[in-house]
Formats: structure tokens, sequence, C-alpha cells
């Protein structure tokens, strides 16, 4: 198990654990052991990971923010196009470019323009759909979905080692440590 | 498990002892990750299919043949199928479109508004009310399609694309404000529930026995894998679709209200129409929540989740609401008086007493009288009674949607243009055959995906607390 060669034939050490607390735990000592290619597993969201993990904060808000400007300005400016410059029409006397009229469709393009880009944003940004992904080749994972909690330390890590860190995990109180394949 | 536990007299028990007040609880005591999971998942992953639920859906499937057969003839020789005529130019059509949008709006309502609440109840109701959402927004878009009398041409007259023609759709009419309003709405709803029901493909997809279950899941969940980054990106894209949704539900029947108020007819052109409107979808929102939760919790044996917390939050939403409905009649008849002129006067006397009467005051011995019942706790507690007091709703609802739209249209400013209306059979085979519609995509729904949102069901259950004072 000492030897070297085999880090490369592997994607990382995964521990797992029973509980949300073991996770949080687990993570912030592996945080503070320096291990900076890690990831956490779970059936919940859990808020206290975030800061055990110092994951930065998303810039999703600022893309759904771009989205909804952008569906606003979008949906103003086809109303716009369309009522006064390709197809003038008057209606009982109205100007071509009655605003008014044109808020309830620019109200309704932000909020699609918004909610599109929170949708595609937040799958974009997290490279789902993903087809393959290594840490399901442990058969233990599948309960990922439903009752256990997964700390996974790849093997890209540069403090990874394949036995220090297999000791490391397995010192976080584990129910198992377990090796994932590429 | 504590499935067997009778919860309805726990919850009866602890509301009794009156200087408390304790609310029954959001989910039963003794769940775990693996109990809510496994039972949740069960009900997909089972391959009985309970006999009830063939003999529920054959009903519902035989009204959505109806609905076939109806637009095929309805398509074959034209919308004079139907019992429009020239004062009720809208009838049926626009009442059954505003009746399935209202019921649309509780969904989004619980999901969006709810959360941003932070009303933990919202969790075990969430998921079924916004597929409740989509089915009923669906149904509620055949009418207006279909009162288009060639649906295939009705795309350049809704949607505005570039076409050989040069036309573009008249963007100052409420009719186009609705089509934006309401495909959008569609859109954003089905974006919000698709969102929350990944985690839950994932879930499926490792506990599936069989090869198809697994790579369908597999394929609708994406990859997800619970990673801590993903899940930070999730939570916040849930919370800016809530943030997004809640004026977008209330936007959306405000628009539904300007079909009408935007006119000058007497009876619809009123102020307001907007928030009375809104009320009143989710009053009749939170009444067809209740119609499909109070079956699904008893023959699905859910009422660990759907306990009497959830029951008796809706039912004080559906009062509140109702309320707000009927200060809305209230108001209508106030104003026809206090305006002093003649056709509104005149407008809210036929109501009253004209040929449609025994409607109006039905509506109001539902919408104003009836619910005052919904004060009473022995009223709350009666779970059997809220299923029937919800479908009157429902029916009071509709028959709102009837007033409005026909009382206002059959006398309107000149007595040499007046009319009766009334339906024909092919009026009630298009509006029971979009409840077959309905009723049968709720029935696959309940099959075929989670209908309780479980990832979410799992954060509430104790074991989920990250213990304080883990900094070591």
């Amino acid at each position: 198990m000492a030897h070297v060669a085999p880090t490369a034939t592997i994607y990382g050490l995964m521990a797992e654990f029973e509980t949300p607390t073991g996770l949080v735990e687990a993570a912030e000592q592996a945080r503070l052991a320096g291990y900076r290619k890690l990831d956490a597993y779970s059936p919940i969201p859990i808020d206290e990971l975030n800061e055990a993990l110092a994951l930065r904060r998303t810039r999703l808000p600022m893309l759904v923010l771009a989205g909804g400007i952008l569906g606003g300005l979008a949906g103003y400016g086809l109303e716009y196009w369309s009522q006064a410059i390709a197809y003038p029409l008057n209606i009982g006397g109205r100007p071509l470019h009655s605003w008014p009229h044109f808020i309830p469709v620019t109200f309704e393009t932000t909020v699609l323009g918004a909610a599109l880009s929170a949708f595609v944003g937040m799958w974009a940004l997290n490279g789902l759909p993903q087809p393959y992904h290594p840490v399901f080749n442990v058969p233990e994972f599948a309960r990922a979905s439903r009752d256990r909690f997964f700390l996974v330390i790849e093997t890209a890590d540069p403090r990874f080692d394949r036995h220090g860190t297999e000791q490391f995990l397995k010192g976080l109180h584990p129910v198992g440590v377990h090796e994932v394949a590429p | 498990m504590a499935t067997e536990h009778p919860h309805d007299r726990l919850a009866h028990v602890s509301d009794g002892s009156a200087a408390l007040r304790v609310s029954p609880p959001v989910i039963a005591p003794g769940h775990t990750f693996e109990s809510v999971t496994d039972k949740i998942s069960g009900i997909v992953l089972t391959k009985r299919t309970p006999i009830g639920w063939f003999f529920g859906f054959a009903i519902a499937f035989a009204f959505l043949m109806l609905l076939n057969l109806t637009i095929g003839h309805l398509l074959m020789t034209g919308i004079g199928i139907w019992g429009n005529n020239v004062p009720v130019g809208w009838a049926f059509d626009i009442i059954n479109f505003v009746w399935w949008i209202g019921i649309g709006h509780a969904g989004t309502l619980i999901s969006a508004i709810l959360l941003l609440f932070r009303q933990q109840w919202r969790t075990s109701i969430n998921r079924f009310a916004e597929a409740m959402t989509l089915f009923a927004v669906a149904c509620a878009a055949m009418f207006p399609l279909l009162h288009t009398g060639r649906p295939w041409l009705a795309a350049y007259w809704l949607f505005p694309y570039p076409n050989t023609m040069g036309l573009w759709p008249q963007f100052r009419s409420p009719l186009i404000w609705d089509v934006f309003a309401v495909s959008t709405y569609f859109t954003v709803s089905l974006l919000f529930w698709f969102t929350g029901l990944v985690p839950d493909m994932a879930t499926l997809r490792d506990r599936a026995q069989s090869k198809a279950a697994r790579v369908v899941f597999g394929v609708l969940s994406l990859g997800w894998r619970g990673s801590a980054k993903h899940w930070q990106r999730y939570e916040m894209a849930y919370l800016l679709l809530a943030g997004i949704s809640t004026p977008l539900v209330l936007s959306v029947h405000s628009v539904v209200s300007f079909d009408f108020a935007i006119s000058v007819l007497p009876g619809w052109h009123a102020t307001i129409f907007p928030p009375y409107f809104v009320a009143g979808a989710i009053y009749s929102g939170f009444a067809m929540v209740m119609t499909l939760a109070v079956p699904l919790r008893k023959f699905y044996h859910l009422e660990d989740f759907i306990t009497m917390r959830h029951i008796h939050n809706m039912t004080k939403v559906m009062l509140v609401t109702g309320m707000i409905v009927a200060y809305g009649y209230a108001n209508e008849a106030f104003f026809a008086w206090y305006s002093a002129n003649p056709y509104e006067g005149y407008m809210m006397m036929n109501r009253m007493t004209g040929p449609y009467a025994v409607f109006y005051w039905s509506l109001i011995a539902i919408n104003a009288a009836m619910i005052q019942l919904f004060w009473f706790r022995r009223v709350r507690d009666n779970v059997a009674l809220l299923f029937v007091l919800s479908l009157f709703v429902n029916v009071g609802m509709w028959l709102e949607r009837f007033i409005i739209i026909v009382t206002s249209l059959h006398r309107d400013f000149l007595p040499s243009s007046w009319d009766m209306y009334a339906p024909t059979r092919w009026d009630f085979a298009m509006f029971t055959g979009t409840i077959g519609l309905f009723l049968s995509l709720f029935f696959l729904f309940i099959r075929l995906l989670p209908a309780l949102a479980m990832f979410e069901l799992r954060t509430i259950v104790p074991q989920a607390k990250v213990q304080a004072g883990h900094h070591g």
C-alpha cells in the first residue's frame, strides 16, 4: 500500500459518514490539514459546509440580474420596434409609442429572462448534466442520495498521499474509507 | 416508522389545550433520512400499482378521451358547437380558462412565497402543488387556443415572430399581455418544478431496481451527485427562482383580470379587479390542493408528512383569501350604487335579481357564507368535511367567473342587443374533458414521479441539524 505507483490509478479517497455533523467536522479538519482538492457529498443541502470548505459565494445572482435586465430590454425593444416602426397601427388615437401599454409584457419578459438565466446558469456553473463521474464507481455512494455523507479528497491534491491521506481520513471517525476508481 | 400513529387524533388532543395552542408538527415524530426516502420513493419504485390507481386513472382517462372527441368535433365544425352567441361572445371558454389559471396559482404560491417567508410546512405539499399548477395551466391554455377555432393560425395572432405577412401582435391589447403572462408563468413554474425534482431523481436512480428505471431517472437526474459546491449554487438558484416567481404569480392573475378591467363594460371595468382576482386565484388554488391532498394522504398513507398542520394552514389560507374575495363582492356592489351610474347599478341589480340570480346567490352562499365555517377548529380538524367544502369552493369560484362573464355580457348598454346564454353539451364535454386531462396527468404524476419532495423532507427531520459546537 505504501508504494507510490497506484496513486495515479485512482481518482481519490472517499470517507463515509453517518451524520451531517460528522461530514462538516471532517470537511473542516481536511481544510485545516491543508487539503484543497476535496468535495463533500450529501443527500441534503448543508449550509455549514460552505464555511467548512471555504466555498466562495456563487456568481449566480449577477448572472440572474443580467438575464433579467436583458429580458426586459428585449421585451420592451420588441414592443417598441413592432408597434412604432415595423407595424404602426392607430389604435384609438393612442401614440405609437404608448409605453404604459408596454409595461406588462416588459415585466413578463424580465421575469422570463431572469428565470431562464437562473436555471441555465445554475446547471452550467455546476457542470451538469454530466454523464460520468468517478464517485459513482463506489458502490456505497448510492446512499449519498439517501442517508449517508461523503468526503472525497482527490489524488490531484498536492498534499495527497495514498497512505497518509487514508490514515488521516480514518482518524475522522468515518463509517468507512473507500478508494474511488477514476 | 410511525405510520400507524393516529396522528389526526394526536393533533386534536394537542389542539385541545386551548391555553397553549400547540400546532401539530410539520412531520410526524420518529422519521429519519431513511424512512422518509424509502416511503416516498417506494410509491414510485414499487412494481405493484394499487388497484385503486387503475380505477381512478380509468375514469380520468375516459374524460380525457371525451376531450379529444370534443376537440376533434370543434376543429371539424367550428366553435358554433359552443353556446357562445352575439352578446355573450366569451363564455365557457374564458370561464374555464380563468378557473384553471386561478387553480394554478397555489402551486407557485406554496413553492415560492412560502419559501421566502420560511414556512416549513410548504415542504411536504410543494411538489404536487407545483405539478398541479402545470397541469392546470395546460388545461387553461386549451380554451383560448381552441376559441380561435383554428389554433394553427393562432401562432401569428399570439406570438411575435417574423412572418412573411409582416404582421405583429397588438401589444396594446390585454389579450397579448395574457399570452406573455401565461406562457411565462408556465415556463417558470416548469423550471422551478424540474429544478426541485433533480435531487429526487438522483435518489430514484440510486434506488431503482430495474435497468430501465435507472436509465430514465439517471438521465433526468442530470448526473446529480449532491456535491457541496452544487448544493450551494442550487440553493441560490432555488431562492432566486422563488424571488422571481413571487411577483410573477401576483402578476399573472392581475393580467388575466386586465382582460376584463381594460374594457368599458359594466361589471368588468373595475379597479378592484387585479387584487380581487389574485385573492380568488389563491383561494381556489388552495381549495384544489386540499381536494388533491386529502385523498392522496389517505390512499398512500402520507399522514406523517401531510399532517394536520398542513390541513389547518391550508384552511386558514382559504379563509383569509376567501374573505378578501367576499370583500371584492361587497366592493363591487358598493361601487355600483355609489358611482350612481345607471348601467353599473343595473348590472348589479341584474346579477342579484336577473335570470342568473340563482348562480349569484349560490356563489355568495359558498364564498362569503360557507367559508365562515373555517373559523371553527372542529371544522379544521374534520378532514372529510374539509374535502367536501373544498369541492364547494371549486364550484363557488367557477360560479364567480360565470357570473362575472355572462351576466356582464348578456345585458350591456343597449337593450336591443340583450340575449340569454346557455351552454351546449359540447361546452360541458370540453369542460369535463379538461378535468379528465388534469386528473389523468395527476394520476401519472403520482405513479411516476415523487409526489413529495424527498430532499426537502430530509432537511426537516431532526437528524438533519448539524450539532452546535462542532468546531473542534
